[in-house]
């Protein structure tokens, strides 16, 4: 009945549909191995993403994503290689900086009233430019606690492997799904993506809750910087180049309206196993190009904002009906 | 629009200052920044040499300018120019004569542009949203047009609109010179500034006066798409190949930001192509500042942060009887705050 | 009820913006149980009232006293603390949350740093059966009416605060049944003791629920009296600004009536938005349009001029049938609309009074036609003068003009492509007096050289002294014509205020 949770069961469906349309071509998908492969694979994407379906929900976009997890993987790298510091350490440092960066840009988008897409867009030029001006090489992290990191996995029966990154997405996920639902501060984001107006006037705080979305987003991206160091074990400038794109891809796919207020986290984490079981087919597929992912994402795209468009276009012509002109 | 008079001179001064502080730097930085020599029949030097290198970014800020100025903003260029190289490249490849190869690479830049252009006008998508299917999209179609590889191609007539040179001039320079040109023209002989400043300030007063806000919007991005083809021609020919992966990659974000610098707001209304052109301009003499003074090149991305975060704090504090009261209006919080 | 004390007291309230004053020494009293009614045509200053009421805006000048204590209210929050609670018309609710967290967002109960969803819920319901509402509280706002939607934001409202409660419109898109239920709970809430100020534009619903009236006009106070004291042609004389022992000369009476009349509307209609009306207008005549706000005056306007499409009816010009389905259709015919909202629909601020004025007859002549720039600065001056327009120069951004002045831009606008039907709505609201004159002057003149004008107007008078014909509408439907000897401010004033024949939902 409720038109809201529609694109939620359509993405429900379509993983479904897609998981067992690969299972049937290559039984062999159908495996704890290809299963915990994706959520390891994907982790560093749905960390960031849990990030992005709050900043989506408020009505925002943050375009910096990428290059602060490229800045985190480069951070991290510098300063457990090159000045040995130990990789705790070399986390809270991360995750400091990358806190204090997005609550800056909310700050700037708050109180400037600037689009979001401009002001995280200078964030990502920011990001990106500081991975440079840290190293325009490759560094390869070789430290004993993340070997240890790296080695740690749950055996799932039948031989996969559910990683200490896989296990890491999953825990955000859950923490990100009771902070959607159960914390006044994940009401407040829905109010700001509902109505600013009217949050305004029904007493949330909008300012503190815009610079906590993007505090968040910025905290969630050094996250999953951390994770794509570890799943990665180097530093790279050039590194996730264009991951914004597939984690706002995963947040729509997943049944968030872009224009905000309506959407779940439970959603995006299908979103990002979508994107992943069109990669791992692709993989088993063997003559198919990576690049068969990007068109299918972008048709799924255009799919999900299209029905939403759709069911937009029907409440408002219900609304119009009751209340007449 | 701004025709050469001094009220439109003074309001360029802030850009103009830039430029030549920014040529300045580089002069410093390079002392033979300002040589310009003849050789084999083509110009030379660094200054050349900025233009060159900045006319891609010139030709998509000229479409970018349109849509800017219509209140909406293009995500997909960047991977349109891909997608219009990559058909280059392929069509080139297979023996297709240079002239249909051109035609069917601006066609395909039309193409996009009328897809981003229907469902802004006729699906009232939000731009950024409407654009954001094809920047996803587009680079997976260039590489599915190239099959994942680079192509590369040897036909002199495609090369000759990157690396050849007319008059003494270089190609992209003289291309992007003739499209502003021509965009300027068109500008000034027709109704269209008008118009698209109209529907960019107020669309409901504009569709109230009888103006077909949706077909111009169309015609807008359709434009737009145009542009980004034949910037996508220009630095494929540049290179002799096309790389789906890389080509125009944050292309888009440099038009943007050029049209920014050049002036327009991001709200809409008012704008001036030649600006815009002079804001690619700075941008790229940026790129060669900092390449002649041997940093790596990439430390131009914290130049352009900057340099975005400079222009929204003059803007908002500038303009506060501009658009940041008129969203003020709306919520109460304007007169809240105290 | 006279005897009650004020609860919220205003007194000489005034408030300005820039270029006009919205509130000019207004005094206002809410007593303790009495359902208050505020009243005025658009502009009046309802709005702005409310707003200093609730915080959104200081008042310039003035007193704002609750019960005898002068308050600084300082903003909405503000306002809320001090008990005086508003249930605006649009700016609602959040109708993309639970019913639950509409009521208690950012005061919701709280265990072990989590919102306690069942308690809050529980609450809720308990909330909600106060008001004999069973809902589902968990589920989303806006799988409810809009009935529902303003019951869930009063219960809001009175929960948080408590003592006055402000209902902008709250009934404007009730139906009957709704209404009722709305009223019921009215009552029951004066009956607590609550100060309820009712801003309506239903006149039955003043007389059904209200205890007082006070009238707005023009910012100032046309009146306050009780309900029961105040005739309804009284009331409606008030709000629209005529006292009756004056009459007023239609000194149009001797023009000829047309023989023809090239513009003929037939059962033009849209369901829900105005029943099908038939039309018929004459070069050289002016329609006068009478009628309150809400009566489907604009809703008349939009679908003449192809902004909404007409569900019903057909439309001949010259005795030739015509499609009018977009503004630009309606355009090619020789139509021209001023609209109601100059500031969202008409004028393009940021644009100069030259570009202003060129604009439609631009978007006639076609993209590639263009108007030079002499021909524009031609035009724009020849207007300037025509119409005195004042403005220090025509490259002047519109949006820095006077009310009037950029009234007179869109009209040159239209002036300049020559149009043979001219649409005004609301041509004098929110403009001064001198050019409020000056346009009903040129109202005159233009159809003197043998235009077809339609005139939407609140304000009585005015459309007694320039109408040919005067439509009257009630309730979304055109319910009678007069004209000749009959167009006099009584008779538009008595089918104005006429009970409503039969049932209208």
């Amino acid at each position: 009945m409720n038109t809201r949770v529609l694109p939620l069961y359509a993405t429900l469906l379509i993983c479904i549909i897609a998981y067992a349309a690969c299972v049937f071509q290559f039984p062999a998908m159908f495996s704890t191995r290809v299963a915990g492969n994706l959520l390891t694979d994907n982790a560093f994407l749905g960390i960031a993403a849990v990030g992005m379906t709050f900043v989506i929900l408020s009505g925002g976009i943050d375009l910096s994503v990428g290059s602060v997890i490229a800045f985190t993987g480069v951070l991290l790298a510098v300063l457990i290689t090159r000045y040995g510091v130990h990789p705790l350490i070399a986390f809270a440092i991360a995750l400091l900086i990358t806190t204090v960066f997005g609550a800056g840009m909310g700050a700037i988008i708050h109180y400037l009233e600037v689009p979001a897409f401009i002001v995280t867009l200078a964030g990502m030029f920011l990001a990106r430019g500081l991975c440079f001006v840290m190293t325009t090489d490759s560094i390869p992290i070789d430290h004993e606690f993340y070997a240890m990191l790296q080695g740690l996995f749950y055996r799932l029966p039948g031989g996969g492997r559910l990683t200490f990154i896989g296990l890491l997405m999953m825990v955000v996920f859950i923490i990100g799904i009771v902070m959607a639902h159960f914390s006044k501060f994940g009401s407040y984001v829905y109010a700001v993506g509902g109505n600013r107006t009217s949050a305004e006037l029904m007493g949330v705080p909008v300012a503190r809750t815009t610079i906590g979305i993007y505090a968040m987003s910025g905290f969630l991206s050094g996250l999953a910087g951390i994770v794509f160091s570890l799943y990665t074990s180097a530093g790279y400038s050039l590194a996730a180049v264009g991951v914004e794109l597939d984690t706002i891809a995963a947040v729509v796919i997943g049944g968030t309206l872009l224009t905000g207020g309506v959407g779940y986290v439970a959603g995006t984490f299908i979103g990002v196993i979508i994107q992943g079981i069109i990669q791992t087919y692709i993989v088993f597929d063997g003559t198919l190009s990576s690049w068969w992912t990007k068109i299918v994402v972008g048709v799924l795209l255009f799919s999900f904002i299209a029905l939403q468009r759709i069911l937009v276009f029907l409440s408002l012509k219900r609304t119009t009906a009751t209340s007449g002109g | 629009m701004s025709r050469l008079n001094t009220a439109a001179l003074t309001k360029a001064m802030p850009q103009l200052l830039s430029l030549m502080l920014i040529l300045f730097l580089n002069y410093l930085a390079f002392p033979g920044f300002f040589e310009i020599r003849l050789q084999d029949g083509r110009l030379f030097g660094s200054l050349i040499d900025v233009l060159n290198r900045g006319a891609p970014v010139i030709i998509l800020a000229i479409g970018m300018t349109a849509v800017i100025a219509s209140r909406g903003v293009d995500l997909s260029v960047g991977a349109v120019m891909a997608i219009s190289g990559a058909l280059a490249a392929t069509m080139t490849v297979s023996g297709y004569p240079v002239p249909i190869v051109i035609l069917a690479a601006l066609g395909a830049g039309l193409l996009c542009g009328l897809w981003n252009g229907i469902l802004v006008a006729y699906f009232d998508l939000q731009p950024i949203v409407a654009t954001l299917i094809l920047m996803v999209a587009g680079r997976g179609i260039a590489q599915l047009i190239t099959e994942g590889s680079i192509v590369t191609f040897n036909e002199p007539g495609l090369i000759f609109f990157g690396t050849g040179s007319f008059a003494g001039i270089p190609m992209p320079i003289l291309i992007a010179a003739l499209l502003l040109t021509l965009a300027i023209a068109v500008v000034r002989r027709t109704a269209l500034g008008l118009l698209i400043e109209s529907i960019g300030i107020n669309r409901s007063a504009s569709s109230y006066a009888g103006l077909n806000s949706k077909l111009l919007l169309l015609v807008i991005y359709a434009f737009c798409g145009v542009c980004a083809a034949l910037a996508g021609i220009i630095i494929a020919a540049d290179i002799r190949g096309a790389d789906a992966n890389n080509a125009g990659l944050w292309l888009e974000l440099d038009a943007i930001l050029a049209v920014v610098v050049g002036g327009t707001s991001l709200f809409g209304g008012r704008f001036s192509i030649l600006m815009s052109a002079l804001g690619a301009v700075i941008i790229q003499a940026m790129n060669t500042g900092i390449l002649l003074s041997g940093f790596p090149p990439e430390y131009n991305l914290i130049l352009k942060a900057l340099v975005i975060i400079v222009i929204l704090l003059a803007q908002s504090f500038s303009s506060l009887g501009g658009w940041a009261f008129l969203k003020g209006e709306f919520r109460s919080k304007g007169a809240n705050r105290q | 009820m006279t005897d009650k004390p004020g609860l919220l007291t205003v007194e000489g309230i005034c408030k300005s913006f820039i270029g006009f004053k919205a509130l000019d020494g207004v005094d206002f009293t809410v007593r303790s149980g009495e359902i208050h009614a505020l009243l005025g045509e658009n502009g009046a200053g309802k709005s702005t009232l409310i707003k200093v009421l609730t915080g959104v805006h200081q008042p310039d000048s003035g007193v704002i006293k609750i019960d005898g204590q002068a308050v600084n209210v300082r903003d909405t929050q503000h306002a809320q603390n001090l008990g005086i609670g508003t249930v605006y018309q649009e700016v609602n609710l959040l109708p993309n949350m639970s019913v639950a967290d509409n009521l208690f967002i950012g005061r919701q109960p709280m265990r072990f740093g989590f919102v306690n969803r069942k308690l809050m819920e529980e609450r809720a319901r308990e909330l909600l059966a106060q008001y004999d509402l069973h809902l589902d509280v968990a589920s989303d706002l806006s799988r409810y009416s809009v009935a529902v939607q303003q019951l869930v934001a009063i219960a809001r409202a009175v929960d948080m605060s408590g003592r006055v409660l402000v209902l902008d419109e709250p009934t404007a898109s009730l139906d009957r049944h709704e209404t009722e239920i709305l009223f019921a709970i009215l009552r029951q809430l004066r009956a607590r003791g609550l100060g309820i100020v009712f801003i309506t534009h239903f006149l039955d619903q003043v007389y059904e629920i209200c205890d007082r009236v006070t009238i707005l006009r023009n910012g100032k106070l046309a009146g306050c009296a009780l309900t029961a004291e105040l005739p309804k042609i009284e009331l409606v004389s008030l709000m629209l600004g005529r006292t009756l022992a004056i009459a007023t000369h239609n000194t149009r009476r001797d023009r000829p009536v047309p023989a023809i009349r090239q513009f003929s509307f037939k059962g033009l209609g849209r369901s829900r938005s105005i029943a099908p009306f038939d039309l018929d207008i004459g070069e050289g005549e002016v329609i006068g349009m009478a009628g309150l706000l809400g009566s489907g005056r604009t809703e008349t306007a939009k679908i003449l001029f192809g902004i909404e499409t007409a569900d019903t009816g057909h439309v001949h010009i010259d005795g030739n049938p015509a499609l009018i389905r977009t503004p630009q259709a309606a355009v090619a015919c020789g139509f021209g609309l001023c609209p109601e909202d100059r500031k969202s629909d008409g004028i393009i601020g940021d644009l100069s009074v030259r570009e202003n004025i060129s604009l439609a007859l631009q978007a006639q002549r076609g993209w590639f036609n263009r108007l030079s720039g002499r021909e524009q600065t031609v035009l724009a001056d020849k207007f300037v003068k025509a119409l005195d327009i004042r403005t220090t120069d025509i490259e002047k951004p519109v949006k820095f003009l006077s009310g009037g002045n950029q009234q007179k831009v869109i009209l040159a606008r239209w002036l300049a492509t020559n149009p043979r039907f001219l649409i005004l709505d609301e041509p004098t609201r929110g403009i001064d007096v001198g050019a409020h004159a000056e346009i009903i002057a040129l109202i005159n003149r233009l159809c003197d050289d043998g235009m077809a004008l339609l005139v939407i107007s609140s304000e009585i008078e005015e459309i007694v002294a320039y109408s040919t014909r005067v439509v009257v509408l009630r309730d979304r439907a055109h319910r009678g014509e007069l004209s000749g000897d009959e167009i006099t401010a009584s008779n538009i004033l008595g089918m104005i205020a006429a009970e409503p024949e039969g049932a209208s939902a």
